[in-house]
């Protein structure tokens, strides 16, 4: 399962996050806060894994990849394969680049609703639900007419 | 976007999301004023009749509530109304809100159900999809429930877009109502056979789900999970089966021989590493009794370790260290690699490393490797540095200290880790020096030694983190002060006018070790007085034999020195400190008076001289070990009601009393190893020696077949523990008398030193490092609810089930699962009144079959029947 997805960007503004087990606000703010101060303390060239047990419970684990000026953070346990949840940043972000062309950070702050409903395509409740950037976009391109 | 140029077009002066965000950007009163700005604006617009003005204030709130952290929970009602509009737009946003700001409390909750209703239903696939999502995030049991007709024509669906996210909403119907498993579980296992990869990756990804909260109920789809694994190519579709055959394969061991050749098969072809992670990580985990399977594992894992990629790196170190407790030899064979990794970039790496290693630290090799660790952790960062110096006092300490041999050199050891710059493990150190102190009297010459070093420092004693080691060595001080080979600077160092930096607590122990050295020395300066007088020359030498005799000079000295530096203690604030001090003085002022007299006098008839001899015998009664058990054995005196008196206490102070629980956790805590608490004896260690006295231990014998059965069972694995009474003292017996000559054999030649013997205690005998606390799967009743009826959709699936895989009778085999149905007597009950309630087809047969069942398979076994095909 898949319990969060987040992007922010270097500042720790959040852009985009989603939380798949019900939190309130002010909770949801404060795991914001502690993903961005554990990612901005990680140097370069090491690996795109966490342990994050501490902010999400046990047998949770964090995957981020930073592009540019964004961090995109995916919260997953057990159930999900690490390798594989990197690959889904990537999908995340290839659609992202068919659906606005050579995305980048504006993009993302001016197109909530279609970024999330990219999102929704991706991941369903919790769960990888299409991996092929072809498919969801197809789809979004529906829903936005 | 649409949704604002509706709304331009609708109503001009509203502002849009877009607006919004742009307003955000340039706004220049401050965010906080912007937000509630925007607040006041959307609380208006939103009470609105008009549908589109009212979206798209919940738009902005929505999006607010994401981001910013405001609270949308009191548009509940608005988002409802929203979500009735017949316009996708708008249908969009409500559901959008209603995700994300929903939850079981939500008083409006019921009110969407006719809604989501109507949009499963629909005929626009969106919509349903809409409506799909939004039941996976917030669907409740009354909602599952209501809706579960629906997600069952939905399963059957033409189209895959809506099929997958059906199954994908199964999930979250089944947890929360675990009667539409009855229902849907039939449709769902058809998926199984889909050609479609995003709907069988949709399928085995709820049963890996499924199969995570409850392996026992998805074991008997293993044929179909097994003909996913062997023919399906697309690699996600793959890692779930993985996943679910780990978690089979660990409650029923020989599907993991039918397996174990398919893995191996992927592992060798394909070429994505996330296949061959989880490959390997299934085989580490459930597989690693099939030899061939784990090599190849292993083998990947090497291959893993020497990547470039700081990813692979760390998942091969996973990897290896899932595999290091049952098959250590994977992590010798790549132990360049992990040494390698320590001293890598990435912290997680490093970790990863460093534990590994520990799992490697056995008796010979663990002086080397604690020296290389030592080096690295001078050069590392105050966190890895102090991650290092805890793995290698947990290490060395467990099962009291079982793998060091030469105490000396740890002992050294401890003291060098107070010296390093960044340590703040202090407490953990200081319980293993007192530790140590009390369990092996080999060592502690040596622990008297360091701890002078450590006393004599005056620059320790302004580092915070150390205080504890120093309290612990001025304890070791004091109590083992006959090894001691000056005494005098001993006590210059307990006395420095430095101690004024420590707390006041730790200053006591100070105190009272300057205290005990005292009492030592005016002892030995006695009684080579004694033996003066009464003219043996040997036993004079005897008496000091490795310090320099006591002359009248030197005493004088010691306790006018003693006098200075508690002189001005007298008029300190803490209490305990002044109480100790005072005492001391006092006692020094008795003495002065009889020293300050003629000394030719029979001196054992002086006061000073008894004294002395008294506090002698005070001290000299050595400590060991307490067992977290020791307080139940002490038997109530009779007359002593523990229980009465304490009522009254409540009622003053209810608020500070917690209750006293009767298992040996709370003692645990209670009975820590600090020095002050150490003075509460037990009963059993009354003697010098270190064998329990046979006395306490036949008391308890005696209680213990008075009062068996209140006796809590005994915490460590031992086989002792259901035997008589008469067992205990014998078994305490033997874990003192480990002679030093039983480790011969096994040493290497090059060391000369026998491994001294080190005090065990039978039980209550627990570590002081805790493991972390048990992580206990929370299955709650929903789960095993759950579980209940995924098993009984089986059985009923089984029933109408003609095909030839079970070629046993069909019969017998399904009575056979009934038997090996994990659920208890009572649970039946229950499920049967359900069963009845709801009457749904083959409800009541199966539960009538299943009392039948029942009777006759009493001691039946709890293995699931798995059908030939796979066997």
């Amino acid at each position: 399962m898949i319990k969060a997805v987040m992007m922010m960007n270097t500042q720790g503004k959040p852009r985009l996050a989603k939380f798949y087990d019900y939190m309130p606000v002010e909770k949801q703010q404060e795991l914001i806060r502690g993903v961005f101060s554990v990612l901005s303390s990680r140097p370069e060239n090491v690996s795109n894994f966490l342990e994050i047990d501490s902010l999400f419970g046990v047998d949770s684990r964090l995957v981020y990849k930073h592009y540019a000026t964004l961090y995109f953070v995916l919260v997953f346990d057990g159930s999900e394969n690490e390798l594989a949840m990197l690959d889904l940043i990537q999908v995340l972000v290839e659609t992202l680049d068919k659906c606005f062309s050579n995305v980048c950070e504006l993009d993302i702050v001016f197109n909530y609703s279609k970024m999330h409903a990219v999102l929704d395509e991706i991941v369903f409740g919790g769960q990888v639900l299409e991996t092929s950037s072809a498919e969801v976009m197809k789809a979004v391109e529906e829903i936005s007419k | 976007m649409s949704s604002s140029s509706t709304s331009i077009m609708d109503n001009l002066f509203q502002r849009s999301l877009e607006d919004l965000i742009k307003g955000f950007r340039l706004q220049l009163l401050g965010e906080s004023n912007f937000i509630s700005r925007a607040l006041e604006e959307i609380r208006r617009e939103i009470k609105v009749t008009d549908l589109s003005t009212k979206s798209t204030a919940l738009h902005k709130l929505s999006y607010l509530a994401a981001l910013h952290g405001v609270d949308m929970s009191w548009a509940a009602f608005h988002a409802v109304e929203v979500v009735s509009s017949s316009r996708f737009q708008h249908k969009r946003i409500g559901y959008q809100a209603i995700t994300q700001s929903f939850h079981e409390q939500t008083s409006v909750l019921l009110l969407i159900t006719n809604q989501v209703r109507k949009d499963l239903t629909s005929a626009n696939e969106y919509e349903v999809s809409l409506a799909l999502e939004c039941l996976s995030r917030i669907g409740t049991q009354d909602l599952a429930r209501d809706l579960t007709p629906e997600v069952f024509t939905l399963l059957g669906s033409s189209k895959a877009f809506v099929k997958k996210k059906a199954i994908g909403v199964v999930l979250r119907v089944f947890e929360k109502y675990p009667d539409a498993v009855k229902v849907c579980f039939k449709r769902l296992v058809e998926n199984l056979e889909s050609s479609d990869p995003q709907i069988l990756s949709a399928v085995v990804g709820v049963f890996c789900e499924l199969a995570t909260r409850d392996p026992g109920s998805c074991l008997p789809l293993a044929p179909e999970f097994y003909k996913v694994l062997v023919d399906s190519r697309n690699n996600w579709v793959l890692i779930k089966v993985l996943k679910i055959f780990a978690k089979l394969a660990s409650i029923e061991p020989r599907l993991g021989k039918k397996v174990a050749e398919p893995i191996c098969e992927h592992m060798r072809r394909t070429v994505a590493k996330s296949l061959v992670f989880e490959c390997i990580r299934t085989v580490v985990s459930s597989l690693s009794d099939h030899e061939a399977a784990l090599k190849l594992a292993v083998a990947k894992i090497r291959e893993f370790l020497v990547e470039d990629d700081p990813n692979l790196k760390y998942l091969g170190l996973n990897a290896l260290s899932i595999v290091a407790p049952k098959h250590l030899w994977a992590v010798l064979e790549n132990k360049e690699a992990v040494v390698k990794a320590l001293s890598d970039e990435d912290p997680n790496v490093k970790l990863e490393a460093l534990h590994l290693l520990m799992a490697m630290v056995n008796e010979d090799n663990v002086s080397e490797i604690s020296r290389i660790l030592m080096n690295y952790a001078l050069k590392s960062d105050p966190l890895f540095c102090n991650e290092i110096i805890y793995s290698v006092l947990s290490a060395c300490s467990r099962n009291a200290f079982e793998i060091i041999v030469d105490f000396d050199w740890y002992v050294s050891l401890l003291g060098e880790m107070a010296r390093i710059p960044h340590c703040q493990r202090g407490e953990e150190i200081e319980h293993q020096l007192i530790d140590i102190g009390m369990r092996v009297s080999d060592a502690r010459p040596q622990l008297v030694r360091v701890s002078w070093a450590l006393l004599i420092d005056p620059a320790l004693l302004g580092n915070l983190f150390l205080h504890p080691i120093l309290s612990a060595a001025a304890w070791i001080s004091g109590e083992y002060v006959e090894f001691c080979k000056n005494p005098y600077e001993t006590v210059e160092a307990l006395l420095q006018p430095r101690t004024g930096l420590l707390p006041p607590s730790i200053r006591a122990i100070y105190i009272h070790s300057a205290f005990k050295v005292l009492v030592f020395c005016l002892r030995s300066y006695f009684s080579a007085k004694e033996s003066i007088l009464s003219s043996s020359a040997q036993e004079f030498s005897s008496t000091s034999s490795s310090m320099n005799a006591f002359t009248y000079e030197s005493i004088l000295n010691l306790v006018n020195v003693i006098e200075l530096g508690l002189g001005p203690l007298c008029g300190t604030h803490d209490v305990e400190v002044q109480e100790r001090a005072k005492n001391v003085l006092g006692f020094i002022g008795m003495l002065k008076q009889e020293l300050g007299e003629k000394l030719d006098l029979q001196d054992n008839e002086t006061e000073a001289f008894r004294v002395t001899a008294f506090m002698e015998d005070l001290f000299s009664e050595e400590l060991g070990p307490v067992s977290t058990t020791a307080q139940e054995k002490v038997c109530v005196p009779d007359g002593l009601k523990l229980k009465e008196n304490l009522r009254d206490l409540e009622e003053i102070c209810g608020e500070f009393l917690k209750p006293v629980e009767s298992d040996s956790v709370s003692y645990m805590d209670k009975i820590s190893f600090s020095v002050s608490k150490l003075r509460i004896r037990d009963q059993q260690e009354t003697s010098s020696s270190s064998s329990p006295p046979h006395e306490a231990s036949s008391l308890l014998a005696e209680h213990r077949k008075r009062h068996g059965m209140y006796y809590l069972p005994s915490q460590k694995d031992d086989p002792d523990s259901n035997g008589t009474p008469s067992d205990y003292p014998l078994a305490n017996e033997l874990a003192n008398e480990i002679s030093p000559n039983a480790f011969n054999p096994k040493r290497k030649p090059s060391q000369s030193k026998p491994r001294p013997v080190v005090v065990k205690l039978d039980e209550g005998d627990e570590l002081r490092i805790t493991p972390q606390a048990k992580t206990t799967i929370e299955t709650g009743n929903d789960d095993e609810s759950l579980s209940r009826a995924i098993q009984s959709a089986l059985l009923v699936k089984n029933k109408g089930k003609e095909k030839d895989k079970f070629e046993t009778n069909p019969n017998s085999g399904q009575r056979e699962k009934e038997e090996s149905s994990r659920i208890e007597e009572n649970h039946q009950n229950s499920e049967k009144k359900k069963k009845k309630k709801k009457k749904k087809k083959n409800g009541e047969g199966s539960s009538k079959h299943k009392s039948r069942g029942r009777n006759q398979a009493a001691a039946a076994s709890e293995q699931v029947v798995i059908p030939d095909f796979l066997l």
